[in-house]
């Protein structure tokens, strides 16, 4: 964990703040949050409805403008998974995934061989040619985080990517997100509602509040990986976590 | 880790299983039953109009040198099929046809880009061009005589003020349903304002410019015919034309077989187009199951 704290982190937040709207009828989305993500760590961010988990990554990928603070990730390349695959269905799965090497600039032979691989390391080898809508729900999801690979990012930002999945497709996901990561030494920032998500993949879960979101407390998750979503560890702790959301949503219905 | 071992079969197996069961049913019938489903109603329906149109004739309410029965009409069609000036005809109409389309295409996508990405020409034209549409096309001829005679300019200038604001209208209204969800995939990805367009919002809107094209090619052959009625050019056979002269001479046979050329191909062209949806749909999987 010293490691940790001496090399620079991948992605800082010093103080950033987003409001939305101008003067007094502006709506405060994120109230000065500072967060770091080490290089190759997992962090989760956890909160309620609200709580700008979304608007904090909008700002992270560059798609949105803090209006406070300061967001720095030196020299890292990000890359964006959201909750719904967002392939581009005229295109294959193939094009799909080659599309960031397209832009750059790569020659098609070299696209296609790094696709299948990437397709290959999703496990949806020999998928390549399919066209977006003749997979499942859990496959296109597997076909966005290739594409998201595909960037050679050092940064994955996930927006509650297995939330529209079923639980069995969801649990399997996450055993193939942590292979992953750390084949690849990706520092991931991955937001979710769901606790239990929360605990089974971070490092570290960071708990927001809601309107406006706030950093409310960090929670280090030390329990030994692989783990498993249902193990007795893994509820403990969710259930500590939990209470404290559970306090801080109280808050708003007084 | 004991856990791990109980349950048989890598998280792979478990993965590429849930594919299989996922992706499980797939397969239509085949070409020849699909053709077949869709060609009988269709000759079912052309045998019920010709059924219908033999009855009119029987009931004796126009004398036949008015109104042709259905045989007569396709003897002196199949006649005429025969002749060099049917196909001089149907040449000019359809050099007129598609020279007329292509102009419309060229300038509505100009227009329709232009529209669509300035947001003061959107504020500008968007309703002016609306208000094109909305206009019948035979209104625009005593204009369009006046400006260029009775030329073939004249039919041309109509055809495009017929067709291109269905192009135009078209692409703008794809550009604006491109899924927002889309652009921000695309930005992620590290697209630049040009490459988005190449690569995000053209495809996107492919399937509501398709549309636009299939109704500015309908607005076009109505212009094109109400333009070769009422502009006569001298030694210049045309189905317009054709249609005007039969009138004339009272050839109600020759005058029908003219309109069923006509039709003919206004459905041929529209199949064309329609394919051209079909395929889209089935790349893009908005097939709707059938």
């Amino acid at each position: 964990m010293t490691d940790l704290l001496t090399t620079q982190p991948a992605v800082r937040l010093a103080d950033v703040s987003k409001v939305y709207g101008h003067g007094p009828r502006g709506l405060l989305a994120l109230d000065r949050v500072s967060l770091s993500v080490a290089p190759g760590e997992f962090v989760c961010l956890l909160g309620a409805s609200g709580c700008g988990k979304s608007t904090l990554l909008s700002l992270v990928a560059g798609l949105d403008r803090p209006t406070g603070g300061q967001i720095t990730a030196p020299g890292a390349r990000i890359a964006m998974m959201f909750q719904e695959p967002a392939l581009f269905p005229w295109l294959t799965v193939s094009a799909n995934v080659e599309m960031a090497m397209r832009v750059k600039g790569v020659g098609r032979q070299e696209r296609r061989a790094r696709a299948a691989e990437l397709l290959e390391t999703v496990r949806l080898g020999g998928f390549g040619r399919k066209r977006p809508h003749e997979l499942s729900g859990g496959m296109r999801q597997r076909v966005a985080l290739a594409r998201a690979l595909a960037q050679d990012a050092d940064v994955l930002l996930m927006d509650e990517p297995f939330g529209a999945l079923d639980a069995m497709t969801r649990d399997l996901l996450h055993d193939e997100l942590e292979r992953i990561w750390r084949e690849r030494g990706l520092a991931v920032l991955f937001v979710t509602h769901n606790v239990r998500e929360a605990v089974r993949l971070g490092d570290r879960v960071v708990l927001l509040s809601s309107r406006p979101g706030r950093v409310v407390e960090e929670f280090p998750v030390e329990l030994a990986r692989p783990r498993r979503t249902d193990s007795a560890e893994v509820a403990t702790l969710a259930a500590r976590i939990t209470d404290r959301l559970r306090e801080e949503v109280a808050r708003h219905g007084r | 880790m004991a856990a791990e071992t109980a349950v048989r079969g890598s998280g792979a197996d478990q993965l590429a299983g849930l594919d299989a069961l996922e992706l499980a049913g797939t397969g239509g019938p085949g070409l020849l039953s699909r053709v077949w489903g869709r060609v009988w109603p269709m000759l079912t329906a052309v045998g019920l109009v010709l059924v219908a149109w033999q009855l009119v004739v029987l009931s004796g309410r126009w004398p036949e040198y008015v109104l042709a029965g259905p045989i007569t009409t396709f003897q002196e069609l199949w006649a005429r099929l025969g002749t060099a000036e049917f196909y001089q005809a149907l040449a000019t109409t359809m050099r007129r046809a598609v020279t007329g389309f292509a102009l419309a295409v060229l300038i509505g996508l100009i227009v329709g880009a232009a529209v669509s990405r300035v947001r003061i020409l959107r504020a500008a034209f968007g309703s002016l061009i609306t208000g094109l549409q909305t206009m019948p096309s035979i209104a625009w001829f005593p204009f369009a005589i006046l400006l260029f005679g009775l030329t073939e300019s004249a039919i041309q200038f109509v055809v495009i003020l017929g067709a291109a604001p269905s192009v135009a209208n078209g692409l703008i209204a794809g550009v604006d349903y491109t899924p927002p969800l889309l652009l921000r995939a695309g930005k992620v990805l590290g697209l630049g304002r040009l490459q988005m367009y190449r690569h995000v919002i053209l495809p996107a809107s492919l399937p509501s410019f398709l549309a636009g094209l299939k109704q500015g090619w309908a607005f076009a052959w109505r212009s094109l015919m109400a333009g070769e009625l009422m502009v006569i050019i001298a030694y210049q056979a045309s189905l317009g034309e054709q249609l005007h002269i039969a009138r004339e001479l009272s050839d109600s046979p020759g005058l029908i077989g003219t309109m069923i050329v006509i039709l003919v191909i206004g459905v041929v062209i529209d199949l064309l187009f329609e394919s051209a949806d079909t395929a889209l749909r089935r790349r893009w999987g908005l097939r709707q199951p059938q």
